[in-house]
């Protein structure tokens, strides 16, 4: 019932799509009443998805497994949490989780633009429409991925979530993942209608700007949150593997970060739009590319999703995405061209094409890396594959000269700087960077690593760099305004969120690289076995395996290890353990099959500001499987009943007989024993307590990785602050806002530049050159809105709020 | 200087420096790259030359024995026959016999010897049907 009708909403939200797609191209000249059908069609389609989403978690929760995508990633024991979170590990699931949150996102955008951008608008929400109603289709048409296929007659019981998944990170990871890759869509629809409308300004990325940034920082935080989850879950110990799969979230993240900084630069001075374009259109075909990587089969990867029905259209669509977009931007050639140019190599947009060039260059590298194989076989007929080292080698100086220039950047004012200007600027920065490099060549062994020596150096600078940008930032405000200087910073932050939000995200980066280089090149890393009462000592700690544990609940068996730690003149105690994950799906299994199933490491951790201490322990349980397997054999004897039975046997027998005979005993029989069989594996497993049995620990002393966390989040409270949105001012009528828009545009650069100066980022002179040519240009667009023809003109006053 | 040449200047030292680059970038993927083989391919490989195995673990074929582990793979697709596997040291956590392996290391004798820290255990699908 709930299926018919999930499939009905379904079905009807691909028509919706379908509709609204259609109805904006035919209100493409303006008509109102198309206009507003086709926004509100996808306001509608909104609805209906997330009636979809509703109901498949509804039949999650409660446990109706007739649903097949039910039976096949959820069980009865399933913890609740993670049957909300076993929708996405399934192919339909995410499939779904991708046309809603596109449904959002466009609804949003919509919402936000119903009363601008007359002419983009309606070819935004074509490209919109049709992405929705593509992700839509494809469940409904592809074959085996709708998410509403039933089973008839229903399982009593369903597979179970892969225990592997069930970790807090994997609810959060995938949707922001997912998200992130959505929320392009925004911008690349709103850049696809400009060029089509052929209204090549600044105002589709004033638009869409938001949704770009939203859609980086969901993005980053999926990555942060897969990364956290490999080092704590998997029990390897890394975080990043360069595996195709990680690539494939990681590019258009690169190229997300460049858009990012370039578009800024179209914003402020009109150029870079042929780039910009090109950046938007990548970034959307490498999230669709990622979407198609994990549902393909076609690179080898860890994370092993199969071949399926669906790889062959988003490949299509990608297609269609890449060469009508080329196409497009080709046939606007001379509409794009910016009669600009950059005016001197030390300026801010300046330092922005090459930031641009090395993140582009990153993202080649490794778009290079990952397709390796498929490359190698169309030119020498082997799948070659190209490993972890390779990619280190090219992207480490890459991020090296990156984390450079994320604090070269915000030293430097838009335009131009005058050398003096910019040698005060840099003094400080420069002076701490080589104080920092004299210090860890002296007292630490980072001069065995040179990159990531590089790293450390230059990531100071960027940090002295930004520190000095906020204080200087803070001063200024307190010299015009007073107050104290904690006040004054809090007050210049919140009054230039997008300028101080992205420093705060440079100093995370530069923060989150830090950490990445020092735990990479300076990990220990052992692997010892010991025997209960055994110690080894690893990189100045003495570990002690003190006793086995086993504990036993109905999802799993856990073998545990107490660890004793000394450290210096402190202790502690950590916990490490590995759990083997019960055989599901019904049906009486083996003894042996309790210790043969998914096994998870819980890892021990003791996270310091200094490093952490890792700890996953693989018990040798071999002795233990034996005795599973003899029991196997005991178990076997006691049903067949021959003679000779012993007796505690007798009562099984009789009951396998009893139900031989009469098949409405089965189930009651199966239950008995299963519950026999688990508590016999208990036992068994219990034995390994006395039996003093050997343990593999594999211990990592993690130097500094605990600030690759902190650094992630600091970037993300930094885009945070980037986003959120300014005070109102006014409201204004409908028709005036696009220049509203443009006016405040100008108005914020006339105080950035007086906050630069104030800072003493610009010189005297440079200010007066530059405040009289942005006070130009703001007359000429207030001589815009007040029609040229009555020759009016306003004086353009003092921006509206001091810096 | 006037600017025009100025700014042709730079580009073609910009070009020159991404084309030089780019073609270190490719000579040394060639190079680094290790082949791809699946064990029924791996079977009589000539020993000495390291390459990736990619295959799946035989059930009930995983002997641990203190550090070392000895199994058998075979083709992805469960066909051909199965190669002999020699790894030392700790496996991924997804590890078991069902599982696909990535594991890089040469034919000695003919067993596969892999080398340490090398052995990558696909995650279980999230997109096809349990069947581990």
């Amino acid at each position: 019932m709930t299926a018919s009708l999930g499939s009905a909403a379904l079905a009807l939200a691909f028509a919706t799509t379908v509709f609204a797609a259609a109805a904006a191209l035919a209100g493409r000249n303006g008509d109102e009443r198309w206009l507003l059908a086709s926004r509100r069609a996808v306001y509608g389609a909104c609805g209906l998805l997330t009636l979809c989403v509703v109901l498949i978690e509804a039949a999650f929760l409660g446990d109706d497994f007739s649903f097949h995508i039910v039976e096949q990633h959820s069980s009865i024991e399933t913890p609740t949490f993670y049957k909300l979170a076993a929708m996405w590990s399934s192919q339909e699931g995410s499939l779904l989780l991708w046309a809603w949150v596109l449904s959002i996102a466009s609804s949003l955008a919509l919402y936000a633009t119903r009363n601008r951008l007359r002419e983009i608008v309606p070819y935004a929400t074509a490209v919109m429409a049709g992405v929705a109603s593509f992700f839509t289709g494809l469940m409904l048409f592809a074959g085996g991925v709708n998410p509403f296929a039933t089973l008839d007659p229903a399982p009593a019981d369903g597979v179970g979530l892969n225990p592997l998944l069930q970790h807090p990170s994997m609810m959060i990871h995938p949707p922001m993942l997912y998200s992130g890759y959505v929320a392009f869509t925004i911008p690349f629809a709103f850049a696809i209608g400009a060029l089509v409308a052929r209204r090549l300004d600044a105002s589709w990325i004033r638009a869409t700007r938001r949704f770009a940034l939203i859609a980086w920082a969901f993005l980053g935080f999926g990555l942060l949150l897969g990364a956290r989850w490999s080092y704590t879950e998997l029990g390897w110990g890394g975080y990043w593997a360069w595996d195709p799969v990680e690539n494939a979230a990681l590019m258009p993240w690169l190229i997300g970060t460049a858009f990012l900084h370039s578009i800024m630069v179209q914003e402020k001075r009109g150029m870079l739009k042929v780039w910009n374009a090109c950046l938007i259109v990548a970034t959307f075909s490498l999230a669709l590319l990622g979407t198609f990587l994990v549902r393909s089969g076609v690179l080898q990867s860890i994370h092993a999703f199969g071949d399926s029905t669906v790889g062959p259209y988003i490949l299509g669509l990608i297609g269609v995405v890449l060469i009508g977009s080329t196409a497009l931007i080709v046939s606007r050639l001379d509409d794009l061209r910016s009669p600009k140019r950059i005016d001197s190599l030390a300026s801010r947009e300046a330092v922005f094409v090459v930031n641009n060039l090395l993140l582009v260059g990153l993202c080649a590298t490794i778009f290079w890396g990952t397709f390796f194989p498929l490359i190698s076989e169309l030119f020498t007929g082997t799948k070659s594959s190209l490993a972890a080292p390779w990619f280190d080698r090219y992207t480490t100086p890459l991020a090296i000269l990156l984390v450079l220039f994320t604090g070269i950047g915000p030293l430097l004012a838009w335009r131009r700087v005058s050398w003096a200007t910019a040698k005060r600027v840099f003094v400080v920065p420069a002076a701490a960077a080589a104080a920092l490099a004299l210090v860890l060549v002296l007292f630490t062994d980072a001069a065995q690593e040179p990159w990531a020596l590089a790293l450390f150096v230059f990531a100071g600078f960027s940090l002295v760099g930004l520190a000095q940008e906020l204080w200087r930032g803070a001063a200024a405000r307190r010299s015009l305004s007073g107050g104290s200087m904690p006040a004054a910073l809090v007050a210049v932050v919140s009054r230039n969120r997008r300028r101080y939000g992205g420093y705060i995200v440079h100093a995370g980066v530069a923060v989150l690289l830090i950490g990445i280089a020092a735990s990479s090149s300076f990990q220990t890393k052992r692997d010892v076995e010991l025997r209960p009462g055994g110690s080894a000592t690893i990189d100045g700690r003495a570990v002690t395996y003190v006793r086995p544990t086993v504990a036993a609940d109905p999802q799993k068996l856990t073998f545990g290890a107490v660890l004793a730690v000394r450290q210096g003149s402190g202790s502690y105690v950590l916990r490490p353990s590995r759990r083997f994950y019960r055989p599901t799906g019904g049906g009486a299994g083996t003894i042996a099959s309790f210790f043969e199933g998914e096994a998870t490491s819980e890892v021990g951790l003791r996270a310091g500001a200094g490093s952490d201490l890792w700890v996953a322990p693989q018990p040798d349980i071999a002795a233990v499987q034996r005795r599973a397997r003899a029991a196997d054999r005991g178990f076997r004897a006691c049903v067949s009943g021959a003679p000779g039975t012993p007796a505690q046997c007798r009562a099984v027998s009789r009951l396998m007989r009893a139900a031989a005979a009469n098949p409405a005993l089965r189930p009651i029989a199966l239950r008995q024993i299963e519950a026999l069989q688990a508590a016999t594996a208990e036992r068994i497993a219990h034995s390994f307590l006395a039996e003093d049995a050997p343990v593999t620990f594999r211990v990592i002393v993690n130097p500094l990785v605990t600030w690759m966390w902190i650094g992630g989040l600091i970037a993300l409270a930094g885009a945070l602050i980037a986003l959120w949105p300014a005070r109102r001012g006014r409201r204004l009528p409908a028709g005036d806002l696009e220049l509203e828009a443009l006016k405040e545009a100008k108005y914020r650069e006339i105080r950035d530049a007086e906050l630069d100066h104030a800072a003493g980022k610009l010189s005297d002179e440079d200010f007066a050159l530059l405040d009289a040519e942005l006070r130009k240009e703001a007359v000429e667009i207030l001589d815009l809105g007040n029609g040229a023809a009555n020759g009016h003109r306003e004086v353009v006053e003092r921006p509206t709020e001091p810096v | 200087m006037d600017p025009q040449r100025k700014r042709k200047i730079r580009l073609v030292v910009a070009l020159s420096a991404a084309v030089l680059l780019a073609a270190g970038l490719v000579y040394t993927s060639f190079t680094a790259s290790s082949e791809a083989k699946e064990p029924s391919q791996l079977i009589d490989a000539a020993p000495g030359k390291s390459y990736d195995m990619t295959g799946k673990v035989v059930r009930g074929s995983v002997r641990r024995n203190g550090d070392s582990l000895r199994f058998r793979v075979v083709d992805r697709d469960g066909s051909g026959p199965s190669l002999p596997v020699a790894y030392s040291g700790t496996v991924p956590d997804p590890f078991r016999g069902g599982r696909e392996i990535v594991l890089t290391g040469e034919v000695e004798d003919g067993v596969f010897v892999g080398e340490p820290d090398t052995l990558v255990t696909k995650c279980p699908s999230k997109f096809t049907t349990n069947d581990g």
